[in-house]
């Protein structure tokens, strides 16, 4: 007995606890790019795996007032965890690169400090929709090149090339199960993204 | 009111779809939570044990009490319960009304002074 406490919410934040916060950073790409294994090589978990029910029109189902089972379908999305200290906890999110799942990509991309586009150089075209995502909604993103056979080959400028990308895009090569390279790929981004977001603000000088 | 007609258990949309679900069983047909927002990042910490006054919980719910005694974003939640997202912020509407539950809103994106964010993940990052 006496374990019901009315003034629960105080047990928590009283003392010095620091205050936890997410961040998140997106990794998008086409089919079987290797999204999944980029999100395991770097995350302190195997990746986890969640779903979010859409109607088939993919709009979110907390939309509509009549939920019909008939109308929905799940997207799955991976996502991994690194716990960057006490305070901060950076989430890895693997997403769809499919048009009909821009409902999901929304919510995903709101408020995410950037993104990585895998690109697999035997079907770049995959890239696009990703692409042309990150540059409508202002996502600071990288490009990086899986290194399936044959990826090396190809010369980083081609990409940017036929991506269409703007010049000051990195695109990089990368090698998604390997911990090391997943790690460069995320650090990259962050810069890219440090990079353009002092480029909007007024007051920087250095 | 029409008959309700019991959905095909599984019906396959494509490859990228996973099968067509009966939603909200657990939830009891709420597709919306009655309180919170629930971002995908958002951190869920239990603040209380669950008592005999906390009547209409399910075993979903106790499950997410106990999941939650370490801090988990809404998105791990749902991922360990193995239960859809909008399913799982639902359950969390109800433990949050209860004040089963604290929620932790993500950082917002990074405001135009303060880049510090960045810093803090690459660094946190290159020391791993
Ligand atoms: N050779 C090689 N194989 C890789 C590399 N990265 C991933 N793979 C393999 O490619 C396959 C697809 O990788 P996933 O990580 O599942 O790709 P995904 O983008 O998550 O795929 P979907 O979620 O189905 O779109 C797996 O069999 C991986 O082992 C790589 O850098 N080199
Ligand atoms: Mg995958």
């Amino acid at each position: 007995m006496g374990y019901a406490h009315s003034d629960g919410a105080d047990q928590t934040g009283t003392t010095g606890e620091l205050m936890p916060t997410a961040v998140k950073i997106l990794i998008a790409g086409g089919f079987g790019v290797g999204k999944t294994t980029l999100v395991g090589a770097v995350s302190e978990t195997r990746p986890l795996r969640t779903e979010e029910l859409l109607t088939e029109e993919g709009v979110s189902v907390d939309d509509l007032s009549g939920v019909e089972a008939k109308t929905t379908t799940t997207v799955a999305m991976d996502f991994g965890r690194i716990s960057i200290n006490e305070e901060l906890v950076l989430y890895l999110f693997g997403t769809p690169g499919q048009d009909r799942f821009w409902f999901v990509w929304d919510e995903l991309a709101l408020g995410a400090l950037g993104a990585v586009i895998l690109a697999d150089t035997r079907r770049l075209a995959d890239c696009f929709p990703s692409v042309d995502y990150f540059e409508k909604h202002g996502t600071p993103f990288v490009v990086a090149v899986n290194c399936f056979e044959g990826a090396r080959q190809h010369r980083l400028d081609e990409v940017t090339q036929a991506l269409n990308l703007d010049p000051g895009v990195p695109v990089m090569l990368c090698d998604a199960r390997s911990r090391e390279s997943g790690k460069a790929v995320l650090i990259a981004v962050l810069e890219h993204a440090m990079r353009s977001h002092r480029a909007m603000s007024p007051a920087t000088a250095g | 009111m029409a008959e309700y007609e019991e959905p095909p258990e599984v019906h396959w949309v494509d490859e990228q779809a996973g099968p067509v679900v009966r939603p909200y069983a657990v939830t009891r047909g709420r597709a919306r939570p009655v309180t919170g927002k629930f971002d995908l990042t958002s951190q869920v910490c239990t603040v209380r044990t669950v008592s005999s006054q906390d009547i209409g919980l399910g075993p979903e719910h106790l499950a997410i009490v106990t999941l939650c005694g370490r801090r988990l974003s809404v998105a791990e939640v749902a991922a360990h319960l193995d239960l859809p997202l909008g399913t799982v912020r639902v359950l969390l509407g109800d433990l949050l009304e209860r004040q089963l539950v604290r929620v932790f809103e993500p950082r917002p994106a990074p405001v135009l002074t303060d880049d510090s964010v960045f810093e803090q993940v690459i660094n946190g990052l290159r020391a791993l």
